[in-house]
Parts: structure tokens; sequence; C-alpha cells
């Protein structure tokens, strides 16, 4: 009696270890992507951006994103010589259709394009109570569309306002950093519609990428960096008045 | 073994303990997903679902190859840079069977509007002209070639 027991007791975690690996199954090999190659950011130069709202209807298009969710939008900025603590700010349908003509002959004007910043620590992930976003290996911040019960915590914690809960699916939703086309060797929907160049995705580990050539000789910023969030969306041109 | 005399409670009490244990463990098996905890604290296979998603933009490349007679034209003009789909919109399924799948006809009223239309918070050395007094609603492509709209000779009517 007391040696089955205790042959038992070693036997569990054996069992349980066993039982584990029976589920898991063999992973799956993914063609041609190495998920440790890769740290994933995007660049957006705002000396560039023209506010057509091409990168808006690309990601709408390319996620069927509802109508009146974002993934990703464009603002327009007017911040007066005279009171630049409060700048003036505007996006009519996230700037999807373009921009009316301004109201004001003053000032600075300015657009601004924005979207999840993909941030190596970030509030959203940490304040999910059943893990149904995380930050994956190639620095991409995803959501678990099986897992996520919409609870809106992640939608409360993002500082910079780019979650929703998809009003059907009744999941969170957010950029992908295009997830299914970066991982085939695509770019972005919005960075491929871009007509400047004011987005580019970034990969942060590939020491060829365009974006080390111009970290080094420009001065970019990042938006709230005294949250300590780690974003990796770099904005060049930013400025002081944009939150 | 004079111990173990009044032991009886104690073995009842561990076996209430080690049927729990195994309970937890084999109902933790069920319910927590295989891939749970592959990368971290979430389900890895996730990840793979999130690059299951379809592909609307097909990517400039891939129209380049088929209409390389656009191409050629728009490589050497301004709109360099400007993608095909930029205009034409997603046509992903269009390049995967162009005779059953026609992209539509654009509206350049609006199609260059978005982009061209003066607007205060344009860069300052983005070509922006104001439509209403520049082409006095004239079609833009009376004027301009999309794939190439510089107007490099000016021809005769137009100043
Ligand atoms: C596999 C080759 C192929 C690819 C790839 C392809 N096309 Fe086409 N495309 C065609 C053919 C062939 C036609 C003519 C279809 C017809 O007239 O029946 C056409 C027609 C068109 C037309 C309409 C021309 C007209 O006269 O109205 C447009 C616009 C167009 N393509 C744009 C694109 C864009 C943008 C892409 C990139 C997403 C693309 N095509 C990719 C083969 C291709
Ligand atoms: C600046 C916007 C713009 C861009 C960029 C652009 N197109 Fe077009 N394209 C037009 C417009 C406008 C028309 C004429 C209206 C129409 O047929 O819908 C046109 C017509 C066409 C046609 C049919 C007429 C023709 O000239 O033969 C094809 C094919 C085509 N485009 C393919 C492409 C491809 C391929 C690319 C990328 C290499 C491209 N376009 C990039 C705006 C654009
Ligand atoms: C998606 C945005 C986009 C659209 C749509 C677009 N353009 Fe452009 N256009 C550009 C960009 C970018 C340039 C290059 C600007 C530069 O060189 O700084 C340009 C340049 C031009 C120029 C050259 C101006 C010069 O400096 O001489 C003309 C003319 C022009 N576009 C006309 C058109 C016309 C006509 C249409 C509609 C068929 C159109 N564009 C649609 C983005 C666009
Ligand atoms: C009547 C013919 C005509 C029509 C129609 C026309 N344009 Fe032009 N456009 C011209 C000529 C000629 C020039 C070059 C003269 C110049 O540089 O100012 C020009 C120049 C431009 C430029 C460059 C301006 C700059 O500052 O370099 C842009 C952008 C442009 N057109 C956009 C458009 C758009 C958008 C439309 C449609 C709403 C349009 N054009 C319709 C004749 C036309």
């Amino acid at each position: 009696m007391n040696m089955t027991r205790r042959q038992l007791l070693i036997l569990l975690p054996a069992a349980a270890v066993a039982w584990k690996s029976i589920l898991a199954g063999t992973p799956e090999t993914s063609p041609n992507y190495n998920m440790t190659e890769h740290w994933w950011g995007m660049l957006v130069d705002i000396t560039k951006c023209i506010g057509c709202g091409s990168c808006v209807r690309a990601c709408q298009m390319e996620n069927q994103v509802p109508d009146g969710y974002f993934r990703t939008w464009v603002e327009r900025y007017h911040v007066s010589d005279f009171d630049i603590e409060n700048p003036k700010v505007d996006s009519p349908d996230g700037g999807k259709n373009g921009f009316p003509p301004s109201s004001f002959s003053d000032g600075k004007n300015f657009f601004v394009p924005k979207m999840c910043n993909h941030c190596a620590d970030s509030p959203c992930t940490q304040v999910c109570p059943v893990g149904a976003t995380f930050v994956s290996p190639d620095g991409v911040v995803l959501v678990d569309q099986k897992y996520c019960l919409g609870c809106r915590y992640c939608v409360q914690a993002c500082p910079y306002g780019c979650r929703f809960v998809d009003p059907k699916k009744e999941t969170a939703q957010k950029c992908t950093l295009c997830y299914h086309r970066i991982t085939k060797g695509l770019t972005t929907a919005c960075c491929e519609n871009c007509p400047t160049g004011a987005r580019q995705l970034a990969d942060l580990k590939n020491p060829n990428d365009p974006i080390h050539e111009f970290l080094k000789t420009h001065a970019v910023q990042v938006l709230k960096p005294y949250l300590a969030t780690r974003s990796k969306l770099f904005y060049y041109g930013l400025d002081g008045s944009v939150r | 073994m004079k111990i173990f005399k009044d032991a009886g409670h104690l073995f009842r009490l561990a076996s209430v303990f080690l049927v729990g244990g195994v309970l937890f463990l084999v109902l933790r098996g069920f319910l927590v997903p295989s891939s749970f905890g592959q990368y971290g604290h979430y389900r890895g296979n996730a990840v793979k679902e999130a690059a299951t998603q379809p592909i609307s933009y097909a990517g400039h490349q891939v129209c380049e190859s088929c209409h390389a007679d656009i191409l050629e034209v728009k490589s050497k003009g301004v709109h360099k840079g400007v993608a095909c789909e930029a205009c034409h919109g997603p046509l992903a399924k269009h390049a995967d069977d162009p005779a059953s799948v026609q992209p539509a006809k654009l509206d350049t009223a609006v199609l260059c509007f978005r982009c061209h239309e003066a607007n205060l918070a344009k860069p300052k050395n983005f070509p922006q002209v104001v439509s209403a007094e520049h082409s006095g609603g004239a079609p833009c492509e009376t004027c301009h070639q999309p794939h190439s709209p510089a107007i490099v000779a000016v021809a005769g009517g137009s100043q």
C-alpha cells in the first residue's frame, strides 16, 4: 500500500509531462520564416506625409476593419504659435478620404499617421487576464482571436488608443503589422500604399535594413516616451505638441 | 510503528490531496491548449493563425511582372514611387486570375484630388493644386497621363 502510493507519486509528474508532450504534438515548421531572425517596427516620416489617407483605406481593405473603426488613422494638427500647448486636432473618418481644406491660415500645420506602437514593454499585454494578447517573438503585438474574452482591459490600457472591440466578433482588434504579409516577405498594406514613403516597415534585427542608416543619421522620437513602453514606432520630424 | 498508530486520518487526508492533485493535472491537461507556453504566456498557435489571413494587396512587384508596359512608362515619371494599388485599389484577386477579375475604372476627380488637392498641412514641397482653379472641372487625365503625369512639353492650348 505504502509502496504503491510512493511509486504513484513518483510516476505522476512524469506521466503529466508525457501527457503534455502527447497533446503538444510536433511543432509546425513555418516555411522560410524564422521568428527569431526578426524584430519588427516602423518608421514614420512626418515631413513626407500628405494626409491622403491611402494607408487608412489600405488597412481597412486588407484587414476587413469595420466601418468607423481604425487600426491606423491620420490626424491633422494645427499648432498656433501663440498657444503651443493646445493644438487643434481633427481626423474626419480617420483621414480615410483625405482632409478638407484647412480652416486656419496661421501657425504650424501637419499630418500625423498613428497606429499600434508595437511596444516591447506593452501595457496592453500586461493587463490581459487570459493571455490572449502578447508580444510575439518577432516583436509584433498580436491578439489571439480564439482566446480573447472581449473584456476591454487592453483597450483601456493602451496609452495610444490603438485598440477597439470588434462590434460583431466581440474580440479586441488592433494592428497586426500585417503579420500575414510580413511573414511572407511583403511589406504592410499601409507601407505598400504610401505614395511618398512616409511610412516604412523596419526590421530592427536585419543589419542591412535602411532603418539603421536612418536611425544613425536622424533625430527620431517615439510617442509618450515617459511611459517607457519601448515603442517601436519611430517618428521623424515629430512636433512636441503631438500627444 | 508507534508513530503511525493513529495515522488513518492522515492517510485519508493525504489521499484527498492526492485525488485532488491528479484531478487538477488531468483537467489542466485537457483545458490548457497544447501550444500554450510555447513562446510565452500565450497560445503559440495564435502566432501562426495571425499569419494565415488572406492577402488583398498583391504588391506592386506582382503587378509589374505582367504590366511591364505600364511600369516602363511609370518608372520614368514622377509617379514612380506611387504603388499601383495605391490608385487601383486591392487587386490580389485580379493578379491571381486576370481574365475573370477586372479592375474597376477609376474616378480621377476623387483619386487625384486626395493626393494633390492643396492643403495647408501638406509638406510645402509637395505638388498641390486647387483643382477648381487648376482644371476648371475638366478631368485630370485630359491633360495628365496618370502613370506619368508631369507635363514636360506643354501642349498647344493649355499653358
Ligand atoms: C497574371 C498577370 C497579371 C497580373 C499579376 C496583374 N494583371 Fe492587371 N491585367 C492583366 C490582364 C491580362 C489584363 C487584361 C484583362 C482583359 O482585358 O481581359 C489586365 C487588366 C488590368 C487593368 C485594366 C485595364 C483596362 O483596360 O481596363 C488594370 C487597371 C490592371 N490590370 C491593373 C493591375 C494591377 C494594379 C495589378 C497588381 C495588383 C495587376 N493588374 C496584376 C494581367 C495581370
Ligand atoms: C497615380 C495613380 C495610378 C498609379 C500609381 C497607377 N495607375 Fe494605372 N491607371 C490610373 C488611372 C487614373 C488610369 C485610367 C483610368 C482607368 O482606366 O481606370 C489607369 C489605367 C491603367 C490601366 C489600363 C489603361 C492603360 O493605360 O493601359 C492599366 C493596365 C493600369 N493602369 C495598370 C497599372 C499598373 C500595373 C500600375 C503600377 C505599375 C499602375 N497602373 C499604377 C492610375 C494609376
Ligand atoms: C496616392 C497619391 C497620388 C495620387 C492618387 C496621385 N498622385 Fe500625382 N503625385 C504623387 C506623388 C507622391 C508625386 C511626386 C511628388 C514629388 O515628386 O515630390 C506626384 C506628382 C505628380 C505630378 C508632378 C508635379 C510636378 O512636380 O511636376 C503631377 C502633375 C501629378 N502628380 C498629377 C497627378 C494626377 C493627374 C493624378 C490623378 C490621375 C495623380 N497625380 C494622382 C502622388 C499621387
Ligand atoms: C487643362 C489641362 C489640365 C487639367 C484638366 C489638369 N491639369 Fe494639372 N497641370 C496642367 C499643366 C499645363 C501643368 C503644368 C504647369 C505648371 O507646372 O504649373 C499642370 C500641373 C499640375 C501639377 C503640378 C503643380 C506644381 O505645383 O508643380 C499638379 C499636382 C496637377 N497639375 C494636378 C492636376 C489634377 C489633380 C488635376 C485634376 C483635378 C489636373 N491637374 C488637371 C494642366 C492641366
